[in-house]
């Protein structure tokens, strides 16, 4: 009975757990990278060298190194290459929720959020979800007119991340301020609002092969897959048609997945739809 | 006519957002640029060798790191598990030692320097730091040189700074023999020499004095580091700080090479007159001419 328990529990936490798994992994391979001079992968998120071999780089820093006119070498351009083909190609926009580390802080601030019941929609700081496109654009063109790669010099995700492989010096507090301000002024207020990183991947890998499938004749409307998803405009298809999440600014975390209890959203790949489930049964019939 | 209205309120309510977004950019960007725009380095910071200059550098580096774990890794690393070089972090600089030394208190996050008091670069022959750079912020052709007819990697072309000293609180200079730093000195006796000078004081003493010599200093630090004054009386400036300009109406004439820089000199020829002189001078509008 109890061992059942935690079976469940593990299923319906399998892609929150495996997404911690992942982000802890990556941060420790990273980490273990400087201090103890493994090979796996060093570097940081910026730029890396996987099995002494492969490069990785992030696009969103190579593409602001271009804005700030800087001709950068085949390596890093090799690398951004690679991380952006993988994303757009194929994981949509996964490294916000199984890379990035900044979303266990996001994520801990919306959890205790929900545990102090501080979920209230009047007491949040309301403005459009668009402002990341904004800040997108304008992190380019500062990067223009300064000569420099804008986002990289106050990125609370490169401050963390480098701060926890590097050494972190003030830049505890950027993360303190992302994580009061997911907390206390609007939730999902980095992430879904502000992160022009998130941004630039929500663009380019809209339309990337792993998507969320919803089989709308399972649904019961319940709506757990709205309250618990972090980017709720992506899911406008919920009761009312079969499809892919289509949005680019999905993060195909899969927390709607697991908190469906009707077996009404699965991941699968974009253009093959799951076996069975590609009709509405009334089609099926008609058929 | 209804329909017309709504019109003309959603229109009004698209330019009215739009302004907003554009107000609210140039805002945050004021902001965001001028946060930026301030966050340059101290004059005084001291780059890996093989470094761009300061302005390329920080266009160029993708603030990785990998340079510094290169060179913490390093085989033949004299303390295991530490690094020379280290990455800006916000907040700036905290110093490793108590006793005063330079270091920059302002380095851009992300950015690798290092600090010659604290850790001097130890020059290794195969300059894991610079080679290890993705982006060529580090570029190995600035730290080579052609042996055989191949490019070899040259760690003593580097370029990091110029080691500076204070002669007043040199002991050398006091009369007291100490050539810590010319002994410490990778490049000893083309970097960095001891020259003799007669001790007037005792009449009977020499100085041993140490100079540094900018040609072939790389200013690795090592001299800053083995430096025994409670403040190091030896130290490693970036090179623009370091040195002086004579410009070049000052020409040391005594040198072979100095006639290649008098040559360009070119003299104006008049041509001869073809009148005779009782002829030009006689000519009337000679104030004109």
């Amino acid at each position: 009975m109890n061992s059942n328990k935690i079976l469940k529990f593990l299923y319906k936490h399998r892609f929150l757990l495996s997404r911690r798994i992942v982000q802890l992994s990556i941060l420790f391979l990273y980490f273990a990278g400087n201090a103890y001079g493994w090979t796996i992968l060093k570097g940081n998120l910026s730029a890396s060298l996987f099995m002494e071999t492969i490069p990785f780089a992030d696009p969103y820093a190579v593409l602001q190194m271009f804005a700030a006119g800087a001709l950068v070498s085949i390596d890093v351009l090799l690398g951004a290459f690679l991380i952006l083909f993988f994303y757009a190609v194929i994981g949509g926009r996964a490294f916000c929720s199984w890379v990035c580390p900044i979303n266990m802080v996001t994520d801990l601030a919306n959890w205790i959020r929900k545990k102090l019941k501080l979920d209230k929609d009047e007491w949040q700081l309301r403005f459009s979800r668009k402002t990341r496109y904004w800040i997108l654009g304008l992190s380019l063109i500062l990067s223009f007119l300064l000569a420099v790669p804008a986002f990289e010099f106050i990125s609370p995700i490169s401050m963390l991340h480098r701060g926890v492989v590097f050494g972190m010096g003030l830049g505890w507090a950027a993360v303190l301020g992302v994580f009061l301000f997911e907390l206390f002024v609007t939730k999902n207020g980095w992430c879904g609002h502000l992160c022009p990183l998130g941004a630039f991947y929500s663009l380019a890998t809209s339309k990337s092969a792993i998507r969320v499938y919803h089989y709308q004749p399972n649904c019961t409307l319940c709506m757990n897959c709205k309250n618990i998803c972090p980017e709720k405009q992506v899911l406008p298809i919920i009761g009312k048609e079969n499809g892919f999440v289509i949005s680019g600014e999905c993060i195909n975390c899969g927390r709607c997945i697991e908190v469906c209890n009707d077996d009404a959203l699965q991941f699968a790949f974009r253009y093959l739809p799951p076996k069975g489930k590609e009709k509405m049964p009334a089609e099926a019939e008609l058929n | 006519m209804e329909k017309d209205t709504k019109h003309g309120l959603n229109r009004r309510k698209f330019i009215i957002s739009s302004v907003q977004a554009v107000g609210l950019s140039m805002i945050g960007g004021l902001v965001w640029g001028a946060y930026v725009s301030e966050d340059k380095s101290s004059p005084i910071v001291l780059r890996p060798p093989g470094a761009l200059k300061e302005e390329d550098f920080v266009k160029k580096c993708i603030k990785c790191g990998l340079c510094v774990e290169a060179c913490k890794h390093r085989p033949n690393n004299p303390n295991p598990g530490t690094a020379t070089l280290a990455l800006g972090t916000p907040g700036g600089h905290k110093p490793k030692k108590s006793t005063p030394h330079i270091y920059p208190d302002k380095v851009p996050i992300g950015t690798p320097y290092f600090v010659p008091r604290e850790v001097p670069c130890y020059m290794c022959q195969n300059i894991p730091c610079t080679v290890a750079c993705p982006t060529g912020a580090l570029e190995p052709n600035k730290v080579t040189s052609i042996k055989n007819g191949r490019k070899v990697l040259d760690i003593n072309k580097a370029k990091m700074g110029l080691a500076v000293i204070d002669m007043e609180s040199c002991i050398a200079f006091w009369g007291i023999q100490c050539d810590a730093c010319y002994r410490a000195c990778p490049v000893i006796d083309k970097a960095l020499t001891i020259e003799y000078m007669k001790n007037e004081r005792t009449g009977k003493h020499a100085y041993l004095v140490p100079v540094v010599h900018s040609k072939h200093c790389t200013g690795c630090g090592m001299c800053e580091y083995a430096c025994v004054t409670e403040k190091p009386s030896i130290f490693v400036l970036p090179i623009h700080l370091a040195k002086g300009k004579a410009g070049s109406h000052y020409v040391k004439g005594w040198e072979k090479k100095v006639d290649v820089k008098l040559k360009p000199q070119t003299f104006h020829k008049t041509k001869k007159s073809e009148k005779s002189p009782e002829e030009y001078l006689n000519t009337e509008d000679l104030f004109n001419e």
